[in-house]
């Protein structure tokens, strides 16, 4: 789970991490009211979506005029952003944030993340602050400087001053060491206690006051971790997400919208993420991602179903299941009862394969519904992408 | 012979007396697998189909001699779980729990190092050795016994293969699920020697996904220490950037952990890489010359 980067900035002043004074605003009237509390030569208005390149997609406004922040916040509210990172629908603004300007003298780039190689914690530093971390692994490798923590004992002093040094702070500013290794200390804590799964700062600024402070700030949680943090949960804003897949969520099942027009419902992610890319070696293009999990039963066929067909996109459906422990005459029965209550007018292939695959075949082959059964993965996409035509 | 687990593997189930935990425990002992013990804190004295259920894992240990564990507590105990086995003696872990948070698996693989503890898992189908013991949640009828080890991050996608490699003849030695979470126990590239040093394994079919870089590591191993032929297929080159797909290792962050890459790098360590799933049977048929 993704939040906004003044949530994560609040999560950040909780543990200790020097933050620019700030607080999310939704309407002129309380931009006014917090320029005049905020006593700052400089304002900055930024909108809060969950996607970077804010900045030069005239997301991010900075004034040194009181009278002039409200007219921001009408100007940003409800303007849709397009960065690289939104795809080109582009996202709309419904928060900003404002707070105060800074003095930046250097800019750095710091996160922590789990190194999935290790299983160990590890920070990410470079002093190309500002700039896209993949683009500086990309060009200058030399650049980025890891250290990773040991999780048996935690964030200790000497991991800080590694990567303190390896940075360089002692030719840039001196006083910054000791806040810079308290800061990392905190950035851990963060990370461990809120079961995040990366924390970053982009540009973590040093000022011309020799301060530290964390101008942009990104935090994603740990799917898995949400259900120890009621805090975290919060946090959640659906305006960010998908709403077939906030739909498919509260039924339990595992969702992705994709651009393609073949619709698919599979058990299992590992056959969802084949069964996708054999639809394109087929000649066309999967319209989402779609796990129904191991108990699939009448009603998540059902609900799979409603979620595909609400895909304006969707031209076919593909249904296919292994069955394991799951048997496919129920399976069978499952598609046959959904296909009562939800009226399906676009082409269905289904595959059955695995326990009782014969019977659930034979069942769907005498149920009257308009469908094709296969066996084999390849036939089944070969038929469905022929059924809905190629893509474009 | 076969890898990590055979006819005489003694198991305990933790959590045995859950929903999951009893059907599967009754299904393994159905196949054939020796489960000599459950454990549900606070239920010992109870059975389930004829498994005794002890307090805790040392009771197991010391009570029935089980070597090995299968897990099916919920995700927030699991760590505990895991440790407890560990602690209790038991060399191989097999957890099939789905959820469990990263950091809480951070933890457990550091605590875990350097001891003679083998962790598979979590959020894995199991370990299946044909016609000897099923320790995992796998239907065991599909499989049949034959010559090609298994090793991959998915569960239905494995038996996919399976049911290929059985339908056409082949058959397979051991089936290892890895699992799709970003911190497991085992990788790729502890059981490949397993398969390599195994006399009955004459071919190695590994299955990968986007994520991470463990198919890139297993390539880099195959190319030095694998001479037996090895067919895979990695799941996900349709997969967008920047999305889990359904597991939590699933995700390509970025620009880095794309099936193009893995299969690129295993391509380079003379793996027979197939971009269709529904031809990974034939490849190993090839592989053979057959």
């Amino acid at each position: 789970m993704n939040v906004h980067e003044f949530q994560a900035k609040s999560l950040f002043a909780q543990f200790g991490v020097p933050v620019p004074h700030g607080k999310e605003i939704t309407s002129p009237d309380a931009a006014t009211a917090w320029a005049n509390e905020l006593n700052t030569p400089v304002f900055v208005v930024k909108a809060q979506i969950h996607a970077g390149g804010r900045g030069k997609a005239g997301g991010v406004k900075i004034t040194k005029d009181k009278g002039a922040v409200a007219g921001f916040v009408k100007e940003l509210i409800g303007k849709t952003l397009v960065t690289h990172q939104t795809g080109p629908k582009g996202r709309t603004v419904y928060r900003l944030l404002m707070e105060e300007g800074a003095n930046i003298a250097k800019e750095l780039y710091l996160s922590i993340l789990v190194d999935r190689d290790t299983g160990w914690p590890t920070f990410i530093a470079s002093t190309e602050g500002g700039m896209e971390i993949e683009e500086v692994a990309a060009h200058t490798p030399e650049k980025i400087i890891k250290e990773a923590i040991d999780p048996a004992v935690g964030f200790q002093g000497h991991n800080g001053r590694n990567v303190a040094f390896a940075l360089g702070l002692q030719n840039i500013e001196p006083a910054v060491i000791n806040p810079f290794v308290k800061l990392l200390d905190s950035l851990y804590r963060l990370f461990m206690e809120k079961n995040a799964a990366l924390v970053e700062i982009n540009p973590l600024i040093i000022t011309k006051e020799k301060t530290l402070v964390a101008l942009d700030g990104k935090v994603s949680f740990d799917d898995n971790g949400l259900f120890k943090h009621e805090d975290v949960q919060k946090m959640r804003d659906l305006n960010e997400e998908e709403p077939l897949e906030i739909e498919a969520t509260a039924s339990n099942l595992n969702y992705v919208k994709l651009d393609g027009n073949i619709g698919c419902m599979v058990n299992g992610a590992g056959l969802a993420m084949a069964t996708m890319d054999v639809i394109k070696l087929a000649g066309s293009e999967p319209a989402n991602f779609l796990d129904v999990g191991g108990g699939a039963t009448k009603d998540t066929v059902a609900a799979g179903f409603r979620i595909l067909l609400k895909d304006p996109n969707v031209k076919g459906i593909f249904i296919n299941i292994f069955g394991g422990i799951v048997r496919c005459e129920r399976i069978a029965h499952g598609v046959i009862e959904a296909a009562k209550e939800v009226k399906i007018a676009v082409p269905l292939v289904v595959r059955l394969q695995g326990t009782n695959a014969e019977e659930g075949r034979k069942l769907l082959a005498e149920s009257g519904l308009k469908l094709e059964v296969a066996n084999d993965l390849w036939e089944a996409a070969q038929k469905i992408v022929k059924l809905t035509g190629k893509a474009a | 012979m076969s890898i990590l687990v055979n006819k005489n593997t003694r198991v305990v189930v933790q959590g045995i007396t859950g929903k999951e935990g009893s059907f599967h425990a009754t299904q393994c002992k159905a196949y054939g697998t020796k489960v000599v013990a459950g454990v549900t804190p606070g239920k010992a004295g109870q059975e389930v189909e004829g498994i005794p259920v002890f307090n805790t894992v040392a009771d197991a240990v010391k009570k029935t001699e089980c070597d090995t564990s299968l897990i099916f507590v919920p995700p927030p105990f699991c760590a505990d779980a895991i440790l407890e086995a560990a602690d209790a003696g038991i060399k191989l872990v097999i957890c099939i729990t789905e959820g469990i948070p990263v950091n809480d698996m951070v933890k457990v693989k550091r605590a875990l190092r350097g001891r003679d503890v083998r962790l598979i898992g979590p959020n894995c189908p199991g370990v299946i050795t044909v016609d000897e013991a099923k320790i995992g949640i796998m239907p065991g009828f599909i499989h049949k016994k034959g010559i090609v080890g298994v090793v991959s991050r998915s569960g239905t996608l494995t038996y996919e293969a399976v049911h290929q490699l059985s339908t056409l003849g082949l058959g397979e030695t051991t089936c290892v699920g890895i699992g799709g979470d970003p911190v497991n126990g085992t990788g790729f590239v502890d059981v490949l020697p397993l398969f390599e040093k195994d006399p009955e394994t004459q071919v190695i079919v590994m299955i990968g996904e986007i994520g991470g870089d463990a198919e890139e590591k297993a390539a880099e191993f195959i190319k030095k220490h694998v001479k037996k032929p090895v067919v895979s297929f990695i799941a996900g080159i349709t997969a967008p950037p920047g999305r889990r797909m359904g597991h939590a290792g699933a995700i390509i962050s970025g620009g880095k952990g794309t099936a193009t890459e893995k299969m690129k790098a295993l391509e380079a360590a003379g793996v027979r890489v197939v971009k269709n799933p529904a031809e990974i049977g034939n490849a190993v048929k090839k592989a053979l010359g057959r």
